[in-house]
């Protein structure tokens, strides 16, 4: 106790009831955020997802951009530059030079064919159609038939989930009977024998889709809805008399729509696999019209010799479903923080 | 547990036969006859080509004797080979489909939870980075891509396994592998998740603070609690390899249900993509069942409500 510390006087200060008033402990220094708001902040965190989401936009806008602006028409035939390669100006790497090895030796394509001049960036397929407007055609056809079909599998899903959950009793086993015999039947048999009933096409392969997947949503947003369904403020609404339908959209929907952004964002990568895999059997989407299944199709015949007619539209077709799965996951820990941090 | 098996099996049946009533109609619906060149027949031909086969009976009696056959296991006769009967046909066919699915499963299955596992145990390295990594191209690349690329670098350039056809183990190598890639990816994924939470537990803190070792508690305490809930994801990653199995089995022509298939559809083969239907349906449906009664034994907290969720 011998070095005791003199502290000098002026360093306290009496503080007066004014000031105390004037302190406010209980300030929250944060702005206050609201549930998005705070989602977002989370998920820009998130790297990957946050370059997700960037290729994804910039796929969907090449891909509906190509409506206007194509390099190429994606279905102009031309067979004297069939199956060239790929010729990427300013770039020197074998592969993406324009020269391809032939009896041993390599030589430039495009030369042979009376077209130095040209280049096509992902090369041309069997009848001379540039490929990189094959595959932005192609990407655009598998985005609309992935988010069409969703939509619609979205409103289905959310509404009989919504009303299972919220019935209750008897309707619900009903509803959930019904769901376990749908559920008891791989989806690609039902799409396929939908498909062969309504011919196949476009229309049919959305239809056949979205009324195969819907039932994950409808699972999960029934288990939300019966969760939110006890919860004081639905119980309020209902007491004062507030109409069902107008508690399932003001109160329900709202409170459910991370679970269905969520869900949203892995539905549209399978849909788009059901469709490649449609596709590429052969009972999808059939020629002049394409897909990045029907092009993975043409493109792995000739694969042993013409490999960059497959690696292109796989590449493509790899990076959405990766982008989507990483949103997916990003969007989920970003909405429920608990899983995450 | 008796009645509860009673009431999952009274389930199945009843699923099985809405499965083959809504089948039988739909191709009912369907355009076209099974005649294939019916302009050079004359109506009386027709007529007798119609009765051999039990077509000229109103639906309703056709559907009964196709339902009282299907319980026997007999789905008619197919119209793309003429004189076999589907469940011929496709009895010859579902043996290679089942080995490569049941390798797919394993293998898939065995890999996800050791790379899951070792991802969970190493959190934020590059362990687990590297598992992250795979499970989430596993989930990504669909496996017909997977396939033809295997069958390329692998079979033809490397010439380690064959290209195609069916024959030994060795040529199942190839499609397992490109089969097994998702329910590799999805396992992985899905063992990690929960053995993070797990490894976060009280009772691992409790093991780790009886001095238990590294190993003893990641074997006993860690590793088989994460397990059980990965019973329930073996019912979809079955539809996953069933639809997989579809386009690797054209793929690598391999004589297997999933490569009938295709080809039926491609021919207007009703009878027989009526019976895959009806087979794929069935075998799901076990699948499901072994899977809520294993998880009702390995679990006893769900024994008691009798439901798995």
């Amino acid at each position: 106790m011998a070095d005791t510390v003199k502290l000098p006087e002026d360093s306290f200060k009496q503080i007066t009831a004014a000031d105390r008033a004037a302190l406010d402990s209980e300030k929250i220094a944060a702005p206050s955020l609201t549930f998005s708001q705070d989602a977002w902040r989370r998920l820009k965190k998130n790297r990957g997802a946050l370059i997700s989401l960037i290729v994804l936009a910039i796929i969907f806008i090449m891909a509906f951009g190509s409506i206007f602006f194509s390099p190429h028409n994606p279905n102009a035939v031309n067979p004297s530059y069939a199956n060239l390669p790929s010729k990427i100006p300013g770039v020197n790497i074998n592969g993406f030079n324009g020269t391809l090895v032939q009896a041993g030796q390599r030589i430039d394509a495009y030369k042979q064919a009376g077209a130095s001049s040209l280049h096509y960036i992902m090369g041309t397929d069997y009848l001379g159609r540039d490929l990189f407007s094959r595959v932005l055609y192609g990407t655009r056809i598998s985005l609309i038939i992935a988010v069409v079909a969703t939509l619609f599998d979205l409103t289905i899903g959310v509404t009989y989930g919504l009303f299972s959950g919220w019935k209750g009793g008897r309707v619900d086993t009903i509803m959930q009977r019904i769901i376990e015999i749908i559920l008891s039947i791989p989806n690609l048999v039902v799409i396929v024998l939908l498909i062969l009933i309504l011919k196949p096409g476009m229309t049919s392969i959305i239809i056949a889709i979205a009324l195969t997947s819907w039932v994950n949503m409808a699972r999960l947003v029934r288990a939300q809805t019966l969760e939110i369904k006890e919860q004081e403020y639905v119980l309020a609404a209902r007491t004062l008399g507030e109409s069902s339908f107008k508690i399932a959209f003001k109160h329900l929907l709202p409170n459910l729509s991370s679970v269905i952004i969520i869900n949203t964002m892995f539905t549209i990568p399978s849909a788009i696999f059901f469709e490649a895999t449609l596709s590429y059997i052969g009972i999808g989407i059939s020629s002049p019209q394409a897909s990045l299944g029907t092009l993975l199709n043409d493109g792995q015949k000739n694969f042993q010799f013409l490999p960059y007619q497959m690696w292109w539209p796989a590449l493509v077709l790899c990076i959405i479903m990766l982008a989507f799965n990483l949103l997916g996951d990003g969007l989920r820990d970003a909405f429920d923080p608990r899983t995450k941090e | 547990m008796a009645k509860y098996l009673a009431k999952r099996i009274f389930y199945l049946i009843l699923t099985l036969f809405i499965v083959i009533t809504v089948t039988f109609f739909l191709m009912k619906l369907l355009p076209g006859t099974p005649l294939t060149n019916q302009a050079k027949l004359s109506k009386s031909q027709i007529a007798l080509i119609y009765q051999q086969y039990g077509l000229d009976k109103p639906v309703w009696q056709q559907y009964l004797l196709y339902l009282a056959g299907a319980v026997k296991g007999n789905f008619g006769t197919s119209f793309q080979f003429s004189d076999q009967p589907v469940s011929y046909l496709l009895s010859s066919r579902i043996g290679p489909s089942l080995q490569i699915g049941l390798q797919a499963m394993i293998l898939g299955v065995i890999v996800g939870i050791v790379i899951g596992a070792l991802g969970a145990m190493r959190q934020n390295s590059w362990v687990d980075t590297t598992t992250t990594v795979v499970s989430i191209l596993g989930i990504s690349i669909p496996s017909f891509v997977l396939a033809v690329l295997l069958q390329y670098y692998l079979g033809l350039k490397l010439g380690w396994f064959p290209i195609a056809e069916w024959g030994g183990f060795i040529y199942t190598v190839l499609p397992t592998l490109a089969l097994g890639a998702t329910p590799l990816a999805e396992s992985a994924r899905f063992v990690r998740t929960e053995m993070v939470d797990v490894l976060s537990s009280d009772y691992i803190e409790l093991a780790k603070a009886k001095g238990l070792s590294r190993m003893g508690v990641i074997y006993h305490h860690a590793l088989r609690n994460s397990l059980i809930p990965l019973i329930t994801i073996v019912g979809p990653l079955a539809v996953n390899i069933m639809t997989g199995s579809m386009v690797v089995e054209n793929i690598f022509s391999i004589p297997g249900i999933g490569e009938q298939f295709v080809k039926s559809v491609l021919t207007n083969d009703y009878p027989t993509i009526m019976g895959l239907t009806i087979i794929y349906s069935f075998m799901l449906c076990v699948v499901l069942l072994i899977t809520d009664i294993l998880y009702g034994i390995v679990d006893p907290r769900i024994r008691i409500t009798g439901k798995a969720n």
